[in-house]
């Protein structure tokens, strides 16, 4: 066995390599180089090296063999039209033995445009120079700062329009102007259509063919793979996080939301950082003023006062120093002794029992200033507060489908209380206080308790509110290895019409049909609450077939009220479905959680 | 056509044969909590039980983004042949609108009722408490015969009250047979036919397109008889009604750039009996039934076969099938489409008070409160209401004592026709277009009142805010507030843009012809005001403006709206 750290890096170099390789050609080294020992795996990449100096490779082994280039078949099109036109470009590639795949713009993972190396666009303009609905995504994505370098993509853009409308065609025009920005090579030339563009599509669609086949060929006469060696990149962690850039902080919750949940992407290229769908991610926050200086007000201090560190102020240490929101008792008893009235003292000695905890977890350090005052030097208060802690988030995708993104699902604490707005500090800072274009500071913490199952296995997620972020992983791991075991997810939050994360996502892979079941529990749609726990007490019989089935659970989320009561749930189904008593219940998930069946991220 | 289209086409008959009449999957899309929407081959089959999906296009690219679906929801169209309602029943639809819809109702330009906004898990409460009101929506859409429509107040006379009976037997007897509307929406017991049930008229794929049906009682043409497949005109003889003039082949839809698609008027085809209109209905819709073009949905309408075919196949044809001939049109004459406002005295001494609603948009905004207003008057009058083919609504059968107090309560909010300040807003209709409608290109509805408003000042300074002349915006080509007749028409081109047609007839016996194409507002006011001007000071003594524009030869250069009629 290799170490845990070199096969990390040997992971990481692989995964870089497939810029180089290609997936296919990678797939094939990976499976030529299994089952080698560590040593044998050293012995390969000096080998390998050699070749790369010497400039030449040997020939591969048939099986190994790149395969020819496929011809990828994009199209957009609000009426029909552009559809009709790609299926019949896919029949036409099919006739010529041109290898396509036909794809709607609408189920397109961006993340793969990277990696195409024929590319046909067939795209229609609509209004006044709008894209179609299923066209938008992949229009913003390509018309955006990310778009990757298409060095390797040859593509040819078939744009339909109505010439009676200003910016004709603008659609195509894009496509084809940005796609040749980002270096790749035309295999024919923009064509335009109008209404009538029977001709012109079929004119376009044989030029396109030839020039794909002309291109296939090339390629198989040079198919030989070029290994570049490149060097690990040194790794990010907890001690040393990465700077990502913020590329996007997109609200996902809709119009009249009674919350605010953010889908952040984090550009992580060249930073090393490696991870596995479950994993979590560090992201080191500062407090915003929207806490810091209301803070400061109630203190009655001056945040430009000097304190024992060098160059530091106050306002410095309590923004980037400190925890200046959550409570603990050192805190509370230290700011007890302060207190001139005792009222604090007094109050903590009454709650001794079992009230301390929801009292204390019900207020931030701004109540206890507010309620309590007391007279407390900056140097002195800054010792009774803990140091600021890095702020741990699921992370919501997964690295199969884009390695040098990762993305996290947060929500904005806020509510208000004891007649003031209050603030969660990490989660507004992140969703309010940072624009695309900047940086976090970020590391990888890895969860190796919340894995997916074999790719095989079937698989029921419960993961409502933010709980769902590990499982817009999962699934993205799984659809992108192809996995053929079952999922179901379940999903739960207030509002239908606004609260559903990801919604057109899960639809999506629904649809692809690797989603087998897809249900949800609304808390605020009717007139009772509905969770998750009672969607689950619903589905009695059949999650208890999936668990019969090798199913494993996995539950993330709230771990207060959430966890315990799924837990519940689950325990009342498998007592109705097998008439077991308490004993049996405890040994039916005792065997679940020996074998890794019943895994939950919660807090 | 292109082979696209045609392979769409088949899809959706392809969908009526497969969906077991009318059932599809539609009650399993209901129950599916995941999404607000029902599959894609069920929104063509719900639009037979009148329910049309549709998404608040103002918020789809916001949602996209969220990686939310659409915002979707669903438009429920209440069939009312002839407009005929009564209190209870508006009442009960008020608090639908109120409860289940997003707070409006809206009268449409076939004499029905709409609901916006229904969203999914509402769907089905708000069909059963339609269905409580003894109103229904089958086949208020779909490729069947839609809401009949009849000169709009029964109450009037004699005359009105037998031709809206004949519009409701016509309705009654072409209303589909299939139990599926019971089944998914009320409960309705499963039988051993479920599925197959008997269509005598429409068979397992129904019409080829939509058809539309209209009962006119000159000398008003409010239900624009010349745009409907098939269009009656009541023909009386001593105040009593002899029979009527049959019309078939009208109709509005168009698809913009492609010329084989264009508005076409009906022609007046001969005279039948009373005794004979059900019968002649039946007959026509089983002729498109059985010679429409089922390949192309573009050509599929009723007035494509009588434009393929002729004058000449379409006689012999109906008189095979009916076993006699059509006896010759009679003379008759229309003096106008649009409504007549405000009091008018019924023959048994009862009164009418047709009040104006803008664009059909019964809504309780700031400063307006006609939703409110007509609940008013539902609670207050307990009698009946009328919806007109103009979007409007009427009071009907009022006694003389009430009269003050229900003009009261209609002029506190606002939908009284003296209330507008020009006689152009009470002629002009829109179709609803954004947010909700799919097909829409362009802002109609809401645009409408900002338009009417520019030319307003413009008409003041021309002297002819109290000249009717009928204006028509649509978002889209195909036509809903029948922009094609109209003597201004516009339709939705892109956002903000326009096709400007002039020149219709007043009484919508003539088409309007395009002057501008994919024009901006600053260019259709430009366009019009030289018009409106020459027009205010060359005028003949009771000449509308359509006819105007011809006699003058100012549409010389334009286009026919209906492009290639042979």
């Amino acid at each position: 066995m290799m170490a845990p750290g070199s096969r990390i890096q040997m992971k990481a170099a692989l995964q870089r390599e497939s810029v180089g390789l290609g997936e296919a050609a990678l797939a094939g080294f990976r499976s030529a180089v299994t089952g080698f020992s560590a040593e044998q795996l050293l012995w390969a990449s000096g080998y390998l090296a050699g070749l790369a100096t010497v400039g030449a490779a040997p020939a591969a082994p048939a099986q190994a063999a790149d395969p020819r280039p496929r011809l990828t078949i994009l199209y957009g099109s609000q009426t029909g039209n552009g559809r009709a036109l790609a299926t019949q470009l896919e029949a036409a590639a099919a006739r010529r033995g041109v290898a396509s795949e036909l794809v709607s713009m609408a189920d397109y993972a961006t993340a793969r445009l990277k990696r195409e190396q024929l590319l046909a666009i067939i795209v229609s303009t609509h209004g006044e120079g709008d894209p179609p609905d299923d066209a938008m995504e992949l229009h913003r994505f390509i018309s955006g700062r990310r778009i990757p370098s298409l060095a390797s993509l040859d593509y040819s853009v078939l744009a339909l329009g109505d010439s009676s409308y200003e910016n004709f065609c603008q659609t195509g025009r894009d496509f084809d102007a940005r796609l040749e920005a980002a270096g790749a090579r035309r295999l024919a030339d923009l064509v335009e259509c109008d209404l009538d563009y029977t001709a012109q599509a079929a004119t376009w669609a044989t030029r396109v063919l030839e020039e794909a086949e002309a291109q296939i060929g090339r390629h198989e006469a040079a198919n030989v793979p070029q290994l570049r060696v490149v060097p690990a990149p040194p790794r990010a962690g907890r001690s040393a996080p990465f700077e990502a850039e913020l590329l996007v902080n997109q609200r996902l919750t809709g119009r009249g939301s009674t919350k605010d949940v953010r889908h952040l992407e984090l550009d992580i290229e060249g930073s090393g950082l490696t991870w596995e769908a479950g994993d979590s991610l560090g992201v080191v926050v500062r407090n915003p003023a929207r806490i810091v200086e209301p803070l400061l007000e109630a203190l009655a201090l001056d945040g430009a006062a000097a304190v024992d560190a060098p160059d530091r102020t106050l306002r410095d240490e309590l923004v980037t120093g400190r925890e200046i929101t959550t409570l603990n008792r050192p805190f509370l008893e230290a700011w007890a002794a302060a207190e001139p009235s005792g009222r604090l003292a007094d109050t903590l000695a009454e709650l001794r029992g079992a009230g301390f905890g929801q009292w204390m977890n019900s207020r931030q350090l701004i109540d206890i200033v507010r309620e309590f005052p007391a007279e407390v030097a900056s140097q002195r208060l800054l010792e009774m507060l803990r140091p600021l802690q890095s702020r741990l988030y699921s992370i919501s995708s997964a690295p199969e489908l884009a390695e040098e993104e990762i993305h996290l699902t947060v929500a904005l604490v806020h509510y208000e209380a004891f007649g003031a707005l209050h603030w969660g500090a990490g989660s507004s800072w992140l969703a309010l206080d940072r624009d695309e274009g900047e940086s976090l500071s970020v590391y990888v913490e890895p969860n190796p308790r919340f894995r997916l199952p074999a790719d095989d296995a079937p698989m029921i997620m419960i993961g409502p509110g933010t709980g769902i972020a590990p499982f817009r992983a999962f699934m993205q791991a799984r659809a992108a290895r192809g996995a053929t075991g079952k999922n179901w997810l379940v999903f739960g939050d207030r509002n239908f019409a606004t609260d559903f994360l990801y919604q057109a996502e899960w639809l999506r892979y629904r649809k692809q049909g690797l989603l087998q079941r897809l249900d949800v529990a609304f808390s605020r749609d009717q007139a009772g609450k509905r969770y998750v726990q009672h969607r689950l007490l619903e589905e009695s019989r059949e999650l208890y077939r999936w668990l019969q089935d090798g199913a494993h659970l996995y539950v993330c989320g709230d771990a207060s009220a959430m966890a315990p009561d799924v837990d519940r749930a689950l325990r009342e189904i498998i007592v109705r479905e097998t008439n077991c008593d308490e004993d049996g219940v405890e040994n039916y998930l005792a065997e679940l959680r020996r074998a890794g069946r019943y895994q939950r991220d919660v807090y | 056509m292109s082979p696209p289209e045609q392979s769409a086409v088949v899809e959706v008959e392809r969908i009526k044969a497969a969906s077991r009449r009318l059932r599809g999957t539609i009650a399993d899309g209901l129950r599916d909590e995941a999404t607000g929407a029902i599959a894609d081959a069920d929104t063509q089959l719900t639009k037979f039980h009148g329910i049309y999906q549709q998404d608040d296009r103002d918020l789809r690219n916001e949602r996209q983004q969220q990686r939310l679906e659409p915002a979707h929801s669903f438009m429920v169209r209440v069939r009312v042949p002839g407009g005929v309602c009564s209190a209870p029943q508006w009442l009960a639809l008020d608090r639908l609108a109120r409860e289940h819809a997003n707070g409006t109702l809206r009268l449409t330009t076939r004499q029905a009722f709409q609901f916006h906004g229904v969203i999914k898990r509402r769907l089905k409460p708000t069909i059963t408490a339609i269905n409580g009101a003894l109103l229904d929506t089958i086949a208020a859409c779909g490729d069947v015969n839609r809401n009949v429509m009849s000169s709009p107040n029964p109450q009037l006379s004699a005359l009105h009250q037998e031709t809206w009976q004949i519009a409701c037997r016509i309705s009654e007897r072409l209303t589909p047979r299939t139990r599926a509307y019971h089944e998914i929406w009320l409960d309705g017991e499963r039988l051993p036919d479920s599925g197959a049930e008997d269509e005598p008229l429409y068979g397992p794929t129904y019409l080829p397109r939509k058809f539309k049906i209209g009962v006119a009682v000159p000398p008003w043409n409010d239900v624009d008889v010349y745009t409907q497949d098939l269009g009656f005109i009541a023909v009386s003889e001593q105040g009593r009604l002899a029979g009527f003039n049959v019309t078939v082949g009208g109709g509005m839809g168009a698809t913009h750039g492609e010329p084989d698609t264009y508005p076409r008027l009906g022609d007046v085809v001969g005279f039948c009996t009373p005794a004979q209109a059900v019968d002649v209905a039946w007959h026509v819709v089983a002729i498109q039934r059985d010679c429409g073009d089922r390949t192309n949905r573009k050509h599929a309408r009723f007035k494509y076969t009588i434009a393929d075919r002729g004058l000449e196949w379409f006689g012999a044809e109906l008189a095979a099938r009916l076993g006699f001939a059509l006896q010759p049109a009679r003379e008759f004459r229309f003096l106008g489409v649009g409504d007549r406002y405000g009091w008018s005295k019924g023959l048994d001494g009862r009164w009418h008070l047709t009040l104006h609603v803008p664009s059909g948009r019964l809504a309780d905004t700031p400063g307006h409160t006609l939703l409110s207003g007509m609940r008013d008057l539902a609670q207050m009058h307990g009698g009946r209401f009328r919806l007109t083919p103009n979007q409007n609504v009427i009071v009907a059968g009022v006694r003389e004592a009430d009269k003050r107090r229900i003009e009261a309560v209609a002029r506190r909010h606002g939908l009284m026709h003296d209330q507008l300040p020009s006689a152009l807003r009470r002629e002009a209709l829109s179709c609803v277009a954004l947010p909700t409608c799919a097909l829409a290109m362009a802002e109609a509805e809401r645009y409408l009142p900002e338009l009417v408003g520019r030319l307003e000042t413009r008409l003041a300074a021309l002297g002819l805010l109290d000249e009717p002349i009928t204006l028509r915006v649509t978002g889209c080509p195909n036509g809903c507030a029948r922009p094609y007749v109209a003597e201004i028409g516009l339709v939705g081109k892109g956002p903000g843009r326009y096709n400007l047609f002039l020149g219709g007839g007043f009484s919508g016996e003539r088409l309007n012809r395009m002057l501008l194409e994919n024009a901006d507002e600053t260019e259709i006011l430009a366009a019009l005001e030289p018009l409106l001007a020459a027009y205010a000071l060359e005028r003949l003594s009771g000449e509308h403006f359509g006819d105007f524009l011809h006699r003058s030869d100012r549409l010389s250069g334009s286009s026919g709206a209906e492009r290639r009629q042979p």
